[in-house]
Formats: C-alpha cells, sequence, structure tokens
C-alpha cells in the first residue's frame, strides 16, 4: 500500500459545509475556516467545489514571497504563513493559481491551509476528509481511490504554458492525464461564448412544453 | 427529475407501469413474500408515461428512463426524507415509494432496501421510546390491549391510568386554538416556526390560560409561556439515539449546562415528584431511565431489550430488535424475505394520486413548496445563535426562475412579497435555473416577518397527521426593501438588514 493522500472529488461536492464548519471549529488557525467552499454559478447550477491548498511540488506562493515567509517541510507540505516574516503584501495571494492564499486585514497576516499539519503529521487525517460526508475529500491511498471511484486522480496542471504538480490529487473523468486551463477570455462577446454551457441544466428546458 | 410538487405518486406508479410492461418485477419474489399484488397491477394498468406525467409534471420520458434505470438495476436502495412526506397524500406517497421497492424484489439483503431519513436527531429513536402520542415503549400501540398490559406492568402504574391515543401537533394546536385544551407543557417545541400557518399558531397561543416551557433557549414559541424552566442541549447531557439504520448509538456529555439549567429528564423527575408520583420518576441517571426502557420495549417491533451500554460501545452501535443480551442484534431487517405482519408477508397497497389541499389558481397562482439549507437546524432555535451559521445562511430567500422572475419584474436580491390566503413573508429574491418556472422556494426556519409558514396551510395527512409543508398556493411581487424598526435589526437579532 502507498502511503496516504489527498482526493478532491467536485463531483461528489454536496455543498454541505461541513469541511468549512470542520476547518473553523479548529484552534489552530484563530476561527477562521482555511478551506473554501466555491458555488460555481448559483443561478445555473448548485454545483459547489471545496478548494484546500493544493500543496504544490513547486509552490509559487512561496517563490513569490519577498519575506520568506512560506516554509515548504520535507514531506511536501507548503506551510501558512509565519508571523514574524509575514509582511502582508498579498503577493502569494495573487499569484496562487488556485486561489488558495487570503490575506486576513485584521491581523496583517495570509493564512492558508497546512493540511492540517498537526493531525498529518501524526498520521491523523484532516479535519475536512474527517467531516466530509460525501467523501468528495478523501485522505486514504491511492490503491483505495482507485478500487472505489469511477474517475482517476491526477496531480498534474497545465495553466497555459505553465506546467504545475500538486501534491493533492483531483479525480477526473477516464483517459485525462492532466488538468488543462487554457487563456479565458474575461468579456463575454457574441464570438467568445457561443452558447450557454449551462442551458441543458436549465430545469425548463428540461421540461419543456410540460 | 424536476416533479411538480404533489406530483410523486406519478413518477411511482408510473415507474412501476412501465416495469410491469417490461418484465422488471421480481415475480418470484412477490409470490412467495407478498400479498396484494393483484391490486397494484390493476391499479397501475392506468398510469401510462403519458398519463403519470401529466401528474407528475415532467416529459413522459422521463419516467421511462427512471424506470429504465431502476427497473433494471441489480442492487438498489430508496431513501426519503419529507420531500414526499410533508404532504396531505404523504402515506400515500410513502406507499407508492414502498411499492416501488418491494416489486422489484431488492430489500432484505445486502446492497438492498428502502428507508426513511427521519428529519432530526433520534427522530427514529424517540418515537420508538413513546415519545409519539399513539405509541408506547418499543413500537408498541397506546390502543392494544395487550401492549398496554405489559407497559402498565413494567411501570407499576394501573393499565387505565394510561391514557389513550393523544392528539398530534397540529391537531393539538387546533384544539388549544377552539378552547379545548387550556394548559400546556412542551418540551423542545416552536411551534411559531416550524407549524404550518404562524398566524392561527400565534391566536391559538395567546389563547392557552397556563403555558410552561422547557427549552434551552427562548424561543419565538417560549414568549407565549407563563413558566420557562430552563433545560438542556444535546450537548450537555448524556443517553442515546437511534438512527435510520434503527442502530442505537450513545451521545455523551461534552459540557455542563450553564447556571440554573437543568437536564430536561432531571426537570421532568421534580415535576412529577411535585404532583404526587416521585417513586414513579425516581431515576437518578439517564442510565436508569434506559434500562428501564430496555424492558419496556421487551417483545415489542423496536426491542431494546438486549442493548445495553457496554454493547453499544464495543459493537459501534447495537441495531434493533435485539431481543436478549447475548443477541448481536439486527443490522438488516427483512432479511430474507421476512417481513412483520402476522403472516410474514409484504402487504402491498395501492395508491391513487389526489390534488393537494390548495392548487394555484387564478389568485394565486404559484405554488410555494418550503423546506430547509443545510446551516439552520430546525426551527433555529439553537442555530440562528451560531455566528458561522449565521453567516452561511444569514437569511431565508425565494428561490425563483428566470421565467417567472421576468414575469414579474423581479431581478435577483431584490425584495418580494410572498402572499397566500393566510399571510405573507417578505423575503429577497434568489434567480435560479435549478428550480421549476411554477414554483417558487423558501426555507422555514426563521420567525416573525421571515416566517414561510406565515404562508403554509394547517392541512395534514389523514393517517399520519403530517401537515402539507409543501404545497401550497401563493402570489408573488416586487416589493420596497423593508423599512421596520424589526428590519432594521442585526439578522441574528430577527432582522433582515
Amino acid at each position: 500500500m502507498s502511503e496516504l493522500a489527498f482526493f478532491i472529488d467536485y463531483s461528489r461536492c454536496i455543498g454541505c459545509k461541513a469541511c468549512v464548519q470542520a476547518c473553523e471549529e479548529c484552534d489552530t488557525h484563530r476561527g477562521r475556516s482555511m478551506i473554501h467552499l466555491e458555488t460555481i454559478q448559483r443561478r445555473d447550477s448548485v454545483q459547489t467545489a471545496p478548494q484546500v491548498c493544493m500543496h504544490c511540488h513547486d509552490p509559487i506562493c512561496a517563490r513569490v514571497c519577498p519575506a520568506d515567509a512560506i516554509k515548504q517541510t520535507e514531506d511536501g507540505i507548503v506551510q501558512s504563513s509565519l508571523k514574524p516574516r509575514c509582511i502582508g503584501c498579498s503577493n502569494c495571494v495573487l499569484a496562487c493559481p488556485f486561489g488558495v492564499p487570503k490575506y486576513y486585514a485584521q491581523i496583517d497576516q495570509m493564512m492558508k491551509c497546512d493540511m492540517c499539519y498537526n493531525r498529518t503529521s501524526t498520521g491523523k487525517r484532516p479535519m475536512c476528509a474527517t467531516v466530509c460526508p460525501s467523501q468528495a475529500l478523501a485522505f486514504t491511498t491511492l490503491e483505495e481511490i482507485e478500487k472505489t471511484r469511477q474517475g482517476v486522480p491526477v496531480n498534474e496542471w497545465h495553466f497555459g504554458p505553465e506546467p504545475v504538480k500538486t501534491k493533492v490529487y483531483v479525480m477526473v473523468p477516464r483517459g485525462i492525464k492532466s488538468v488543462d486551463i487554457g487563456l479565458v477570455q474575461i468579456e463575454n462577446s457574441s464570438s467568445t461564448i457561443k452558447s450557454d454551457p449551462f442551458d441543458q441544466y436549465d430545469v425548463a428546458s428540461i421540461l419543456g412544453s410540460c | 427529475m424536476p416533479v411538480r410538487p404533489g406530483g410523486d405518486i406519478g413518477i411511482f406508479n408510473g415507474m412501476l407501469h412501465v416495469m410491469i410492461e417490461r418484465g422488471w418485477v421480481d415475480r418470484q419474489f412477490i409470490a412467495e413474500h407478498t400479498t396484494g399484488f393483484d391490486s397494484i397491477e390493476k391499479a397501475v394498468s392506468k398510469y401510462t408515461p403519458e398519463f403519470s406525467a401529466k401528474i407528475a409534471g415532467v416529459p413522459p420520458s422521463m419516467i421511462v428512463r427512471a424506470a429504465e434505470l431502476w427497473g433494471q438495476a441489480s442492487s438498489s436502495f430508496l431513501l426519503h426524507a419529507r420531500g414526499i412526506e410533508h404532504h396531505s397524500k404523504g402515506v400515500d406517497n410513502c406507499m407508492a415509494a414502498i411499492n416501488l421497492v418491494v416489486a422489484s424484489g431488492r430489500i432484505g439483503r445486502p446492497g438492498c432496501g428502502y428507508a426513511m431519513i427521519t428529519g432530526q436527531g433520534n427522530g427514529q429513536g424517540a418515537r420508538e421510546q413513546g415519545q409519539k402520542c399513539d405509541q408506547l415503549p418499543g413500537a408498541r400501540d397506546i390502543e392494544n390491549p395487550e401492549h398496554r398490559e405489559h407497559v402498565a406492568q413494567v411501570w407499576g402504574v394501573p393499565e387505565e391510568s394510561i391514557p389513550h391515543k393523544g392528539l398530534s401537533a397540529v391537531p393539538l394546536v387546533e384544539a388549544i386554538h377552539d378552547g379545548k385544551i387550556r394548559g400546556l407543557l412542551s418540551i423542545c417545541f416552536n411551534p411559531l416556526v416550524s407549524l404550518p400557518d404562524s398566524n392561527y399558531v400565534r391566536q391559538a397561543l395567546e389563547k392557552l390560560e397556563y403555558y410552561a416551557v422547557i427549552d434551552f433557549f427562548l424561543s419565538e414559541t417560549a414568549r407565549y409561556a407563563n413558566v420557562v424552566l430552563p433545560g438542556s442541549l444535546m450537548e450537555e447531557d448524556e443517553g442515546t439515539t437511534t438512527n435510520v439504520e434503527g442502530r442505537v448509538i450513545r451521545h455523551r456529555k461534552a459540557v455542563d449546562p450553564p447556571a440554573g439549567a437543568r437536564a430536561d429528564w432531571a426537570i421532568i423527575c421534580d415535576l412529577a415528584a411535585l404532583l404526587g408520583y416521585r417513586d414513579k420518576f425516581s431515576y437518578s441517571s439517564t442510565r436508569e431511565i434506559f434500562d428501564e426502557l430496555r424492558t419496556a420495549s421487551r417483545g415489542g417491533v423496536a426491542d431494546y431489550y438486549g442493548i445495553t451500554w457496554e454493547k453499544i460501545d464495543s459493537m459501534k452501535g447495537v441495531f434493533w430488535p435485539c431481543p436478549s443480551v447475548d443477541h448481536p442484534g439486527t443490522p438488516r431487517l427483512y432479511e430474507g424475505g421476512r417481513f412483520g405482519h402476522q403472516d410474514g408477508k409484504a402487504h402491498f397497497q395501492p395508491v391513487e394520486w389526489r390534488p393537494a389541499a390548495e392548487e394555484p389558481d387564478e389568485n394565486y397562482p404559484v405554488i410555494l413548496t418550503t423546506g430547509r439549507v443545510v446551516s439552520q437546524y430546525l426551527s433555529g432555535t439553537q442555530t440562528r445563535r451560531i455566528g458561522s451559521l449565521v453567516d452561511q445562511t444569514p437569511q431565508p430567500y425565494c428561490e425563483i426562475h428566470p421565467l417567472l422572475a421576468e414575469r414579474l419584474n423581479v431581478t435577483d436580491q431584490d425584495f418580494v412579497k410572498v402572499e397566500s390566503r393566510r399571510g405573507s413573508t417578505t423575503v429577497r429574491a434568489q434567480v435560479v435555473k435549478t428550480i421549476r418556472p411554477d414554483t417558487v422556494f423558501i426555507p422555514y426556519h426563521w420567525p416573525l416577518d421571515r416566517a414561510a409558514n406565515n404562508c403554509t396551510i394547517r392541512a395534514i395527512d389523514p393517517v399520519s397527521n403530517i401537515p402539507e409543508f409543501k404545497i401550497c398556493a401563493v402570489r408573488v411581487s416586487k416589493v420596497p426593501a423593508p423599512g421596520d424598526p424589526i428590519a432594521q435589526l442585526e439578522p441574528q437579532a430577527g432582522g433582515i438588514r
């Protein structure tokens, strides 16, 4: 059996926020949730997506930090910022491709998910994966996840030409080797948006003439 | 499937119609383990996909597709909660669902079955233990002479001193409103938020001559009480709960109640002593109460006799029925197709669809359906006080489809007044494509001006007395943001600011 790893299966997320609540109740980060639950586009869908720190092998948040306040442990966990060093510049907040680090003005410091280092370094599971009722957040072995899920885990990403490898895996449909995210045109013009991808989920179009 | 509220029987009977037609029912299981399937075949013969689709409000092809998936599955588990139950035909909806399960023969074996998720922690256990107005401990029938005799012996009281079937929540409030009940003692009961037709409930509470409340916080309802006895939260007491599987589990005390508040059971024992029955309520711990329940439930459907706290700990919960201390419990009901009736068979009961108590019309053209959000619990007496949960869902809101919103000139986050024949509530609109254009949804956990139950109807199922929270007729209109003093308060204080 391989070692325990963190897997996110977005298709299983039911938006219950148990992860957010459990994270928030932990004493180690001052009652703030370090996991973010994103509502994708409530108008069109009830889909939600939990976002923990992906713990990049080569963490860009640490690379852009001018104060060297973000440390990576030998086992690949990217830690939250060190209070004596963090100058609150938010470089990391802007640089992270996953939107994980957040700057808290009240304490003038960046805080982020450290995969419950106090727990995982002693063989316990992170709080969010412990409470997740649908196991959209799972802390288990590769063998177990491959046995129990329809998708496959990947930890390779391409943001435009930039490759990123992460410690955390996401579940994707079989056949996909990496998650490739091209340039996104933000402005909605008729030439960029061909059709509303969510239209097929509109209850009115499901019902047709009923 | 975006089923029209109240159209569930169209789905269930329609699926069964297709399954019978295509040979996807388990004829051998039906012959060996059930009775009454003829009447089902007769009843669902007219529920063609086209006929059923008119009831369910979805395309016929969707019902056929559902039947294809369910009918040909090798294993299946049917779970439901309040969605199909909170109807004036709630019991029939459940019967139709059960027929679908039993006809497939996929029950009482691994990976298969049926369950009804109760609406609250220990919703399952409390009724088995005799808190339901028509039951005695062990899920016994309060009108059955043998059952009454057994429990009377355990309690050491004459059989005739045990009352007969009482009133469920809605008939209870009606009896208060009619002046037939003038005094009330309630525990953790907040009908002003949790029962339909809040204005009627308020009138009833105002009529009570004497009202005593045991609760852990001063709920909206407790404000009508003459006496409030501070009780305790689950976290401040210990005991067992029974979950949807019939698994009895321990819950442990995490903190002491604050000064002056006491465990609910201790308050009840003291009240009994004041009424002259100290000897019948001489418990010194919750464990003694549980041990009495073991004896009282012995031989009943929900038999706890063989369940001890030690066994619960060592076995990670014990499933009833568990008739003796050396019995391992019963993790799966109806194993081998043996059911609870005298003849050991499942009895099919055909159901016909009928309309809701109040369907939309010209004056009130939209269906209001109510329900819950994940961050608030029941009437909100606990969760509307917890900052991070309030932050998650600070206010009720009205989900409305863009097509309906456009007709009403409503855009996202506008305030809308949702009004029925009984009352109204004003909340923000949330325009979403995930709801039917003929229906709006409001979660019910909030009081006063923000109560969805101002609108809901006081119609109940004739068998279970469950209220029809899922359907009433309303009209929806855009209104300016409320500017009254209450509206100006912080959400935690009841405002909508």
